[in-house]
């Protein structure tokens, strides 16, 4: 089963969410945890773990051969992110503007712009004491993250067969890339607070949720500041809330520095399991399928 | 007019409180911009009055005109996206996947793709509880924030600026380290960031750092929450100074923010606040600095 | 020799732009000539990623040997620029072409 934890802003809770759940589940089930927030992956900062395993991860992009060029000027035409261009009497190609559409490369013709394998970033497999932890990192100035997160989740769906719990700690807000991260997932997530400014982005993120048909839930964090908004918005709108982690600044600590919560707060524990109890109940009825959501 | 922009790497830091309190410490002088549009919550905060909306587009979408295709399956196999979907022999656009890369517009034989312009949300330009210009956007579900709509933003909030007479344009910037962050940086004057002492919030800042380092602009720090963990505190400090980035304050760990915002309030308009004095302070000291650049 | 600034306009008195894939105009000066030419590049405006290497093709058209300008250009368009053999001025962002000019001539501005 594939469960994605996700947030309509960054800065909620959702890795500390993953990275507890993973923990928590791994106690009775066997779990590999998957951070694909590429941009700005952070789980592996809260988890004591040895590498297992780690490769570069590439994108296809056009090479200039001056050799056999014409200068005909097609490719730049054919590209339409700037990603090739004529300068004078050369060709230049900006690896991290290029979207591998291939179109340059296969409109050239005399074949004078291959296609040739570009690190975009790297792979990393880890192992902790209770479960597996992948985790996807973009170089820096990459700006694509959806291809790296495609060839993280193939890596996770050859490895891993459906009796592992699959958790991916997805990337905030609400473009392409959390609904690459997410597309895929049986169950998402969604990590909020209970301000303001937590409602305003969960209900973004739970549009988004609703456009892909997901099924779906709410945990709320640092329950107890703010105000019931959000609680009343999902009983409005049929949403189930999972668990309320409560607002404690002790939490706010042991994150602070990188630290698991549940073993030293009872009360996340509790939350845990409510979390824990909801999933074992949809698992009970999972099909490897999606699951639509009924209303 | 002099454009500061706020940014921090990570959310959650407080970048939005604290730029919409030194937006309503600015009043007058200031015209607000939201480049955070991924997640702009400026307006729960200052309220604005909408004067103006526009449709905002970035990118472009390729669309299949059924009446043309004569389903040849070209684009189909050129696609790289799997934005090209064949449902009994029918073949379509999966929007959400396409890219606009138009290579399949190139290949199909009867000109039956074309490429559009893509609708990503609208631009607002408004006025706050302060009467004060600010102008924000709003991406629709799957849209990616670009550095042209960063740009557009901008741009849009400097000519109010320089048409009525204001000092300062507040940029409340993107989140992340690619393009919209770059675009956000691009012109300013000085660049605050906004941290927590926490082992995430150190990572990402030194992240975003290198962008503000390669536009060779001049910084000032707010270290919010800072007493949830000292030593961290420290270390984001050293950091500073071997950067040459000024200090220019520590915030304490206070629910105030919180309630001040539940209350669609800004800290600075509680009294009796001692956040209030230090932003008081933060805001005359990046007024001084930006006066001083050079 | 042929210098460009990064502008707002197209008079020796116009603001310089501090950006540089999405600045307004190229003001092209060519000091053996004495002549001041305006390059239009407003419809980088419409480009959602890539203004930069588009910006420094149009300006690598001008074959200027200098850039002023006033935050540097980024990553992907500084390697267009050194690739063209353009030495690129900074800091220059508020003043007014002249000033900018003037300021270069003095020594007065950092070379990236």
């Amino acid at each position: 089963m594939k469960i994605a934890i996700a947030s309509g802003k960054g800065g909620t809770g959702k890795t500390t969410l993953s990275t507890n759940l993973a923990s928590y589940l791994a106690e009775t089930n066997k779990v590999v945890l998957t951070d694909l927030d590429v941009e700005e992956p952070n789980s592996g900062l809260f988890l004591k773990s040895e590498l297992i395993y780690s490769e570069d991860k590439y994108k296809m992009i056009p090479q200039w051969k001056e050799s056999d060029c014409t200068l005909c000027g097609i490719c730049q035409e054919a590209c339409n992110y700037h990603a090739v261009i004529q300068i004078m009497d050369s060709i230049m190609v900006f690896p991290e503007l290029c979207h591998s559409c291939y179109a340059c490369s296969e409109l050239c013709p005399t074949n004078a712009l291959p296609m040739i394998p570009k690190k975009m970033g790297e792979l990393k497999h880890y192992k902790t004491e209770q479960f597996h932890f992948v985790e996807a990192r973009l170089s820096i100035g990459e700006e694509q993250a959806v291809p790296l997160i495609k060839q993280t989740l193939k890596y996770i769906d050859s490895n891993y067969g459906n009796d592992y719990l699959k958790i991916y700690d997805s990337p905030p807000g609400t473009s392409c890339p959390v609904i690459e991260a997410t597309k895929e997932a049986d169950f998402v997530i969604l990590i909020t607070e209970p301000t303001p400014f937590g409602l305003n982005d969960v209900i973004l993120a739970i549009e988004t949720m609703q456009e892909l048909h997901k099924d779906f839930g709410i945990v709320i964090n640092r329950y107890g500041i703010g105000n019931n908004d959000i609680v009343n918005y999902c009983h409005n709108n049929n949403i189930p809330i999972l668990a309320k982690i409560p607002n404690d600044k002790e939490i706010a600590i042991l994150y602070s520095k990188g630290e698991l919560l549940y073993n030293s707060i009872p009360a996340v524990k509790a939350e845990l399991e409510k979390i824990a109890q909801y999933i074992s109940a949809l698992s009970a009825n999972y099909l490897p399928t999606q699951i639509p959501k009924n209303n | 007019m002099k454009e500061i922009v706020v940014i921090s790497g990570k959310g959650g830091t407080g970048k939005t409180s604290i730029t919409a309190s030194l937006a309503v410490l600015g009043g007058k002088e200031v015209v607000v911009a939201d480049c955070d549009v991924d997640a702009a919550d400026m307006h729960i905060l200052l309220q604005p009055e909408n004067l103006k909306s526009e449709d905002f587009y970035s990118g472009e979408l390729a669309v299949l005109d059924q009446n043309l295709c004569t389903q040849c399956g070209n684009c189909f196999d050129v696609c790289r996206f799997d934005a090209i979907s064949v449902n009994n022999g029918i073949h379509q656009v999966v929007d959400l996947s396409c890219e606009g890369c138009g290579y399949c517009a190139r290949v199909c034989p009867v000109d039956a793709i074309k490429n559009i312009p893509l609708n990503v949300g609208k631009w607002h330009i408004a006025n706050t509880r302060f009467k004060q210009p600010m102008v924000h956007a709003k991406l629709g579900i799957g849209a990616d924030n670009s550095g042209k709509l960063v740009a557009h933003v901008k741009n849009i909030a400097k000519e109010i600026a320089d048409q009525y007479n204001r000092k300062y344009v507040l940029v409340d910037g993107s989140p992340g380290v690619g393009c919209p962050v770059v675009s956000s940086l691009s012109g300013a004057h000085f660049v605050i960031l906004v941290t927590e002492p926490t082992v995430s919030g150190l990572h990402d800042l030194k992240r975003v750092y290198e962008l503000v380092a390669k536009f060779n602009l001049r910084a000032g720090c707010i270290i919010n929450k800072s007493d949830l963990n000292t030593s961290k505190s420290k270390e984001i400090m050293q950091f500073f100074k071997h950067k040459n980035i000024i200090h220019l304050a520590d915030l304490p760990y206070d629910e105030a923010f919180t309630h001040a915002m539940t209350n669609c309030k800004t800290i600075v308009e509680e009294d009796d606040s001692a956040i209030k004095t230090i932003l008081e302070q933060v805001w005359e000291r990046v007024k001084t600095e930006v006066r001083n650049k050079n | 020799m042929k210098i460009a600034f990064t502008t707002k306009g197209s008079q020796w008195d116009s603001k310089m732009d501090p950006r540089f894939g999405r600045t307004e105009y190229f003001l092209i000066y060519d000091e053996t000539a004495d002549t001041l030419t305006a390059v239009n590049n407003k419809d980088t405006e419409n480009e959602a990623h890539g203004a930069g290497p588009k910006a420094a093709q149009r300006l690598a058209e001008q074959k200027a040997k200098i850039l002023i300008t006033g935050n540097g250009p980024g990553g992907n368009a500084a390697t267009v620029l050194q690739k063209l053999g353009v030495d690129c001025y900074i800091n220059a962002g508020d003043m007014s072409v002249k000033e900018a000019y003037e300021a270069f001539k003095a020594g007065q501005l950092k070379k990236l």
